[in-house]
């Protein structure tokens, strides 16, 4: 099969890949790249567990063509924080019952990630919606609503923690 | 009682660090050099023979490493001993759309799909039966010849004497329910990697529920000893009893690597999963209850025909869960139960959360509320006067050790607003109530033997690390941060010092799985009792090394001290090097197989229904009924569990929560729809679970009865919750707007076609204002 080569910019590492034109991302990413955190749960963009962020907006991987974000910030579960810390919505989903089998998580991290990017304090009813995409078949979703919730408060105790700019 | 470091809180569990990161590896995400994409191919007939299959041009494809038929492996296999009736691919005949014919291996997924449209497959279609009711007729054209008229397996107990109990009740009701078949739907679809060593042993990553029977049963199709094969559990992405039974392509992987010599990964697509299923059977029941003048009842008999699908899977057992726990939840003294498990030419059911019980008990407890209307009683008081008194043995010999239902019932109720609510809600809006249970693990194993149930063993050494090696499968419940909590309180160390190795042939002893909600208690008891070997292992070093009574000896927080010598204090690390310096080496063995008197009684099928101990649950749903519309707004589920002791609250309510939410979803939206054999909605978009939108508040409430067997008190959190919630909604459904649904899934279709019988009975007039109610 005819290949080409794109460029991705991935948690801030750009990888050159040779991929059959019509690859989509999810599988660039799990099979061309090793980033197996995004999940493939279902074949018609139903399940909410393939999503990974593009410049900071919430995408389904399953039904994104590779090539076509060859100039975006793509960034997957495995780079929403540091390697060897935890970013508070990793925090909250692991603290607060969030991750039950785990399957779902990637996907509700990155949503919960481009929610609070966008809304650092939602009611629960927007939590609620913007959630509504993903699937969990474990949880109930009651203990994600409660990890969100943790996580909002683990970011405000950080951002109080942070020493004031110097000079003020 | 000294109170606990680490049972019964609300830890987070110990493998959520991988999960939140992205970096665990669940089976689709392991890749091994020189693997090939494995692909099956389904059948399209619902019933045919096969004449031939060609795969001369699939294996002339470049990138195909190997075609296998029926013929590669013919030996039948099946979860239980009296059901070995499938194989890995079809060998005579095809029996459902979807049935497992051929498979290729290829180079990539691509060229393994393509492989797939090039084998030819020679059907002779065959009559089909796709209604259970019509199938048990049948006369030709049998599913499988060995099951004349395609019943499966027929069950009839007689317990008491139900036909003198009816004819003295003041009340009784007869009704037909009605339940559509629901599955797990994980999220996780299934995947095998199987690996052919270089030493002509096969390695097997599987996500599985039950990674003992799997490697039986690939020893037995790939006609291999099972001491060359291993089998390994990665993360699995939830069960729900879907990855409780050896999957299709669990031992298709296998046979392919073999005959590849390659290492071979088979993943399913969602559709896959779907015609995989295993689910909730198609559930017919006609139930008869009756009830004295005082609400005691009195009697119950079913008849109960299920859907099996075209396999034997774990049918026997589901059927005979359905009669067991039927009449065990109250004290009934006189109980009848017909049970049919029936074959058609459908995917086989099998195992779902709840297993055997959810159907059944819908149609109970929908059936005591009618009869508690009838005999003009609260639907919380009819209960409080069918209680058991633990402990006891029900009718039909299950032991009853500890019984919590009362207090859930109570804090149900109050917690609900109950006795404010019911019958005093505007029409259009009403409350529920049911009750449900559910076994800690089945007294008597699949494959009948006198040994342990599970095997636990721990190693310390001089890193003074404590590491457990269990053969339990964590599926997403959180059954290894249980275990580890158990080592840990009983060694007073820290958890972090807890190493677990799971669910690995090579290195676990043998535990028989996740499934019936046994591993809490049943692995809980071995990780205490090896737990407590070990200690008193240490402790026996450290006194002898301090010239000190070992029973005045305590641990925790890491050290070991005196009771009655303050200055006697030693950390953990030395202690443990004190132990394999005195003993040779720290090791320990714990076991656990359920006590004699706790295996049930000697009827045909008595097997089946006895567990070490039962765990119960109350619930109240509140809703309203949209009646132009007919939809159901859930607001909010009051859920009551008694899990004996909650070792982990965090978890439990988890469990409880979860549960609700897959009671609410076959209550009101979930349902395969059947089309000739064909499933009409293979998928999520289609098979609606609920999403944030449709699921309400679920407030659980932990209630602890202490059972007197179980690890600290502890018995089962992951199934009993979820039979409640069905009816609990059905019964809020009747009180909001006055008509009863005995058909799930209980749609706003199903509740218009009652509101206008109710309406067109009463000659038109639907006072809408003052409460249609009753
Ligand atoms: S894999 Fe299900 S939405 Fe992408
Ligand atoms: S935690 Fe298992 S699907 Fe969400």
């Amino acid at each position: 099969m005819n290949k080409e080569l794109i460029r991705l910019k991935v948690n801030g590492e750009v990888h050159e890949v040779a991929v059959p034109p019509h690859k989509l991302l999810l599988d660039v990413l799990r099979e061309d790249l090793g980033l197996t955190g995004a999940k493939r749960g279902c074949d018609d963009s139903s399940c909410g567990c393939c999503a990974v962020l593009v410049d900071s907006v919430a995408i389904l991987s399953c039904v994104a063509i590779a090539s076509c974000y060859q100039d975006a910030e793509i960034v997957t579960v495995e780079g929403i924080a540091p390697p060897g810390t935890l970013d508070p919505v990793q925090e909250g989903y692991a603290l607060a019952g969030g991750a039950q089998c785990g399957y779902c998580t990637p996907g509700f991290l990155i949503c919960t990630k481009a929610l609070l990017a966008r809304h650092p304090h939602p009611t629960l009813e927007e939590i609620r919606v913007a959630l509504s995409s993903n699937l969990c078949r474990c949880t109930g979703y009651m203990q994600i609503y409660e990890s969100v919730q943790l996580a909002i408060e683990r970011a405000q105790a950080r951002e109080a923690a942070k020493p004031a700019p110097v000079g003020r | 009682m000294a109170s606990h470091s680490h049972i019964g809180k609300p830890l987070p569990m110990t493998d959520a660090p991988g999960k939140v990161t992205g970096l665990g590896k669940y089976a689709d995400d392991l890749t091994v050099t020189g693997m090939l994409y494995g692909k099956i191919l389904h059948s399209v007939h619902p019933h045919a023979r096969i004449r031939a299959i060609d795969t001369s041009k699939a294996e002339a494809l470049p990138g195909v490493k190997a075609v296998a038929t029926g013929k590669d492996a013919p030996n039948p296999y099946g979860i239980l001993p009296i059901g070995h009736d499938e194989r890995v691919f079809a060998l005579d005949k095809a029996r459902y759309i979807g049935d497992n014919v051929a498979a290729v291996a290829a180079t990539s997924a691509e060229i393994a799909e393509a492989a797939l449209d090039l084998i030819d497959v020679d059907y002779e279609p065959l009559p089909a039966w796709f209604d259970p009711l019509e199938s048990m007729q049948a006369t030709s054209n049998w599913i499988h010849e060995q099951k004349p008229g395609n019943v499966e397996k027929e069950y009839h107990h007689e317990f008491g004497n139900p036909e003198q109990a009816f004819a003295e009740s003041a009340f009784i009701r007869e009704e037909r329910y009605y339940a559509g078949e629901v599955t797990h739907a994980a999220m996780e679809p299934h995947s095998t990697l199987a690996i052919w060593e270089p030493d002509g042993r096969l390695t097997v990553h599987s996500s599985t529920q039950v990674p003992y029977y799997l490697h039986r049963t690939i020893a037995e199709v790939c006609e291999m000893p099972m001491s060359q094969i291993r089998i390994i559990k990665p993360l699995v992405g939830g069960g729900f009893g879907g990855k409780s039974e050896v999957i299709p392509l669990e031992v298709a992987a296998p046979v392919l690597a073999k005959k590849a010599r390659r290492p071979v990964k088979i993943t399913y697509t969602r559709e896959e999963v779907f015609y995989a299923h295993r689910g909730r059977p198609i559930t017919i029941a006609d139930l008869k209850v009756g009830l004295t003048r005082e609400g005691k009842i009195n009697a119950v008999a079913a008849r109960v025909v299920q859907d099996g699908g075209a396999y034997c899977g774990y049918g026997p057992v589901t059927v005979l869960y359905s009669g067991a726990l039927l009449g065990a939840l109250y004290d009934i003294p006189n109980v009848r139960y017909d049970g049919y498990r029936v074959l058609t030419n459908k995917p086989a059911c099998g195992a779902m959360r709840g297993h055997g019980t959810v159907n059944v008990r819908f149609a109970f407890e929908s059936t005591l509320d009618q009869l508690a209307h009838d005999a003009g009683m609260d639907p919380v008081e009819i209960r409080r006067r069918n209680l058991l008194k633990a402990p006891c043995i029900t009718v039909n010999g299950l032991r009853v050790t500890s019984y919590g239902l009362p207090e859930c019932i109570e804090k149900a109720a109050e917690r609900s607003g109950w006795a404010e609510k019911k019958g005093k809600l505007p029409y259009g809006r009403g409350v529920g109530i049911a009750c449900s249970h559910y076994v800690s693990g089945a007294a008597n194993p699949i494959i009948r033997s006198n040994m342990p149930h599970t095997t636990v063993n721990i190693k310390v050494d001089r890193d003074a690390a404590v590491t457990l090696f269990t053969g339990a499968s964590e599926i997403g419940q959180g059954s290894d941060t249980i275990q580890a909590q158990i080592v840990a309180e009983v060694l007073g160390v820290k958890m972090e010092r807890i190493k677990l190795v799971a669910a690995d042939t090579d290195l676990t002893p043998v535990d028989l799985g996740s499934y019936s909600s046994r591993v809490t208690f049943m692995a809980g008891n071995a990780c205490l009792e090896a737990a407590k070997n070990i200690r008193a292992q240490v402790f026996a070093a450290v006194a002898k090394k301090s010239g000190c009574d070992p029973a005045v000896l305590e641990a925790r927080d890491d050290f070991i001290f005196s009771t009655r010598d303050p200055g006697l204090r030693m950390n953990f690390d030395e202690a443990a090097v004190a132990a394999i310096d005195f003993h040779g080496a720290l090791v320990a063995t714990g076991t656990y197989a359920p006590p004699e008197e706790a295996r049930g009684g000697k009827h045909k099928g008595a097997g089946v229904g006895p567990s070490p101990s039962y765990s119960y649950s109350a619930q109240v749903v509140e809703l309203s009924v949209d009646t132009e519309t007919g939809q159901v707004r859930v607001h909010r589920i009051v859920a009551a569990h008694d899990c004996g002791k909650a070792l982990n609250p965090l978890t439990v309510e988890g469990q409880i929560e979860g549960s609700v939410y897959m009671g609410l979803g076959q209550a009101l939206q979930e349902e395969m729809i059947w089309n000739e054999g064909r499933l009409m909605n293979p998928s999520l978009l289609e098979y609606r679970t609920p999403t944030t939108l449709e699921t309400p508040e679920i407030e659980s409430i932990i209630v602890e009865s202490n059972d007197p067997e179980g690890p600290f008190g502890a018995k089962e959190a992951g199934e009993g919750s979820l039979a409640a919630t069905i009816p609990a909604v059905a019964n809020a459904i009747y009180d909001a707007v006055g008509v009863r649904i005995n058909s799930l899934p209980i749609t706003p279709e199903k509740i218009l076609a009652a509101l206008r019988e109710k309406e067109k009975q009463r000659g038109g007039k639907v006072a809408r204002s003052n409460g249609g109610r009753r």
